[in-house]
């Protein structure tokens, strides 16, 4: 504390007064992040008008190709289930302090255990849809639970894991995918030639879509995600689990003194986050918002999308929910804007922004009073694995 | 083609791969042995490359375009510097975030406009690159290449022999102490990233203008985190981390090499290869304590 707070002994109370009150300190924060969202759109438009696009007529695609009629809206919505998953997922995890970077390479190991199953096994009706999911959330799981092995024996810092298995997972669905004795497709008749992709899904392993409005389709995926965002926030606010995982994400040494055995749930809660990229996967393989088949590309960014929801939507599951509706209407409508002739690649601008706008303003409200030093507001989503130093000692 | 043509021919591709990896990787390395895990190395190459290109087609010169990548990557390093060690964001969300943003932004822009190719000159070295088997590769090669010779010492120099060095090091072993002892920690990691901030952009400025003399859509691949991986594989060891570079460019190099010589490797194993060493090396040096032990956790006074 410095000198000068010191001789005003009113500052400390008022110190203690602002943290007792949340609500000056998040009036702040709200009216920051609106002016940043501002900032961030207002420079989006500039760099199209730099480049002689329309801001206006880029908006109105991005709105024709997502929400403007049904066809957009089940896109739209179809983009939600995934992002959301992987979204609440990225929420566990680092509510225990855990960080996990890699969903991108848990999709697609869901992926790859998904499409191993649903080609391989022979199974009746709806049961082959159900096992396609619980094998893709495995997998995804047992692929981040490597690096929660890895930390938990190794104390190998878990950002930079999760971040090293992405790209090897990358390579092992390659691989999957353009090996023959792997799940590369049959070749194709008298031409002989196979891409590198599987086979489609058999139609019992396809989520089944429902309501035949006049072309609006809701899939079911996206009950399981809305479903899994409610529970997983119910169970984290609600349950003793989840009192415990919050408990190890603000403050590991309490929780090891409360009796919580910190290293085992840390690691759990990153198995149980790649478990719901891995389901993501699943959905992503299943949903017509693929081919039904699996390929390196079939993540199609989605980890990396659904991390930055759940960054946006500062670990709140709640949240995501909204967060995770406007990046699908940012990928649907990314795909109508190129088709105007304005780059997709706008997309990925916005949101990057975005994020900044949203992630930077708590943290610059603590700067600005003066608050380093103190608990930062935005604990679990800062600290990076505050149980490695007891893993690596 | 003999063996003797065809192995210069891989080597040659090979140091031709290492060389912007080595730049990146001097950089770093530095960062990181101040404790700053700085994955937006990736940001920094790519957005190099960019303005290395453009900034080349505008004057006309490849030199020109050299200097503005420099200084694209010291404007990263200065924009993550702040926003993880002033702003204390989470380091890993500002690289995501970097990463993506300049991915995106330099996607948009290759495709609204168009660039004439400038390339810096080869700058053969006599009686040297007549040697066989590894005179062309190391004695022919354009310009820049050779600045390595200055910049690898100075790296080492600044880090292991240099007051700054020797605070940067404290900063990244145990910040708490550098704290008390008057160094201003977080100051310090934002100077390293400057340091790595230029060298990236150098890297991904030499892969533009230097080997390539174009820009394409994402053209670094991912060179960026190959960077981190070859640190992380050198146990934050330059001499190490040099020779991961090597490792790693040879391996990219052979990649493209073998099917033209009717050799089947399994490609996505070499291109698994540097993940998969470096994920091996932190599994094995980790009980050796040789990563900084304050590396990637940020830093505020008065919190452990």
């Amino acid at each position: 504390m410095s000198a000068a707070s010191l001789s005003a002994p009113d500052e400390l109370g008022r110190r203690l007064l602002d943290r007792l009150r949340p609500g000056s300190d998040s009036r702040m924060t709200a009216g920051l992040t609106v002016v940043l969202v501002a900032v961030s759109l207002g420079a989006s438009a500039l760099l199209l008008m730099l480049t002689g696009a329309s801001p206006s007529a880029s908006l109105s695609a991005i709105w024709t190709g997502s929400l403007a009629n049904t066809t957009g809206w089940t896109t739209t919505l179809l983009n939600v289930a995934p992002l959301l998953l992987v979204a609440v997922g990225a929420c566990i995890c680092s509510s225990a302090g855990t960080f996990n970077i890699g969903q991108e390479g848990q999709v697609l190991v869901g992926g790859l255990a998904g499409a191993w199953v649903g080609l391989r096994l022979a199974m009746p009706g709806p049961m082959l849809i159900v096992v396609v999911l619980i094998a893709a959330a495995v997998g995804g799981g047992a692929w981040a639970a490597l690096s929660a092995l890895m930390l938990r024996f190794r104390g190998v810092n878990v950002p930079v894991s999760t971040l090293l298995m992405t790209f090897l997972a990358i390579q092992l669905v390659t691989f999957a995918v353009s090996t023959p004795w792997g799940l590369q497709e049959s070749t194709q008749g008298s031409s002989g030639i196979a891409d590198a992709q599987s086979n489609p899904l058999p139609v019992n392993a396809q989520l089944a879509g429902f309501g035949q409005y006049p072309s609006l389709q809701l899939n079911t995926g996206l009950f399981i995600a809305l479903v899994a965002a409610v529970g997983v926030a119910l169970v984290l606010s609600r349950s003793r689990w989840g009192f415990r995982v919050r408990m190890v994400g603000l403050n590991p040494l309490t929780a090891k003194h409360a009796g919580v055995r910190v290293g085992a749930l840390g690691g759990f809660t990153l198995a149980l986050s790649g478990a719901f990229a891995g389901l993501a996967g699943g959905l992503l393989l299943a949903s017509p918002v693929s081919t039904n088949r699996l390929q390196a590309g079939l993540s199609d960014n989605v980890g990396w999308d659904g991390l930055l929801v759940a960054l946006v939507a500062r670990n709140r599951p709640l949240v995501a929910i909204p967060v995770a509706f406007v990046f699908a209407v940012l990928r649907a409508g990314g795909d109508f804007l190129s088709a105007t002739g304005v780059p997709s690649y706008l997309v990925d601008i916005v949101k990057a922004l975005l994020v900044l706008a949203f992630v930077a303003p708590p943290v610059l409200v603590d700067l600005f009073r003066g608050r380093r030093g103190a608990m930062p507001s935005t604990a679990p989503a800062v600290s990076v694995v505050p149980t490695e130093t007891k893993a690596a000692a | 083609m003999s063996v003797l043509d065809s192995t210069t021919t891989i080597l040659a591709s090979g140091v031709r791969l290492t060389v912007p990896l080595a730049f990146a990787a001097c950089g770093e390395y530095l960062a990181e042995r101040a404790g700053a895990m700085n994955i937006s190395v990736e940001a920094m190459m790519l957005g190099a490359a960019f303005t290395s290109v453009a900034t080349a087609s505008a004057t006309g010169s490849a030199t020109v375009g050299l200097v503005a990548g420099v200084l694209t990557g010291l404007v990263l390093g200065f924009v993550h510097g702040n926003l993880s060690h002033r702003a204390q964001i989470n380091t890993f969300v500002v690289g995501l975030v970097l990463n993506s943003l300049v991915l995106g932004l330099t996607s948009y822009l290759i495709t609204t406009d168009q660039f004439a190719s400038h390339q810096v000159g080869v700058l053969s070295i006599p009686l040297l690159q007549d040697i066989p088997l590894i005179g062309k590769p190391l004695f022919s090669e354009r310009w820049p290449a050779y600045l390595l010779i200055l910049l690898v010492p100075l790296t080492w120099w600044l880090v292991e022999r240099s007051r700054w060095g020797l605070e940067l090091r404290a900063v990244g072993e145990n910040p708490q102490a550098a704290d008390v002892t008057g160094i201003k920690v977080n100051a310090r990691r934002r100077q390293a990233l400057l340091w790595c901030g230029a060298l990236a952009g150098l890297g991904g400025a030499y892969l533009a203008v230097g080997e390539v003399g174009s820009f394409n859509q994402n053209m670094t691949a991912g060179r960026g985190y190959i960077v981190i991986a070859a640190v992380i594989f050198g146990a934050w060891r330059l001499g190490r981390t040099l020779l991961g570079c090597l490792v790693f460019g040879l391996s990219d190099a052979m990649r493209l090499a073998l099917p033209a010589l009717g050799v089947t490797l399994n490609a996505q194993l070499l291109v698994a290869a540097p993940y998969l060493l470096a994920l091996l090396a932190m599994l094995l040096f980790t009980t050796q304590h040789r990563e900084p032990a304050a590396l990637g956790r940020p830093f505020q006074r008065g919190s452990t």
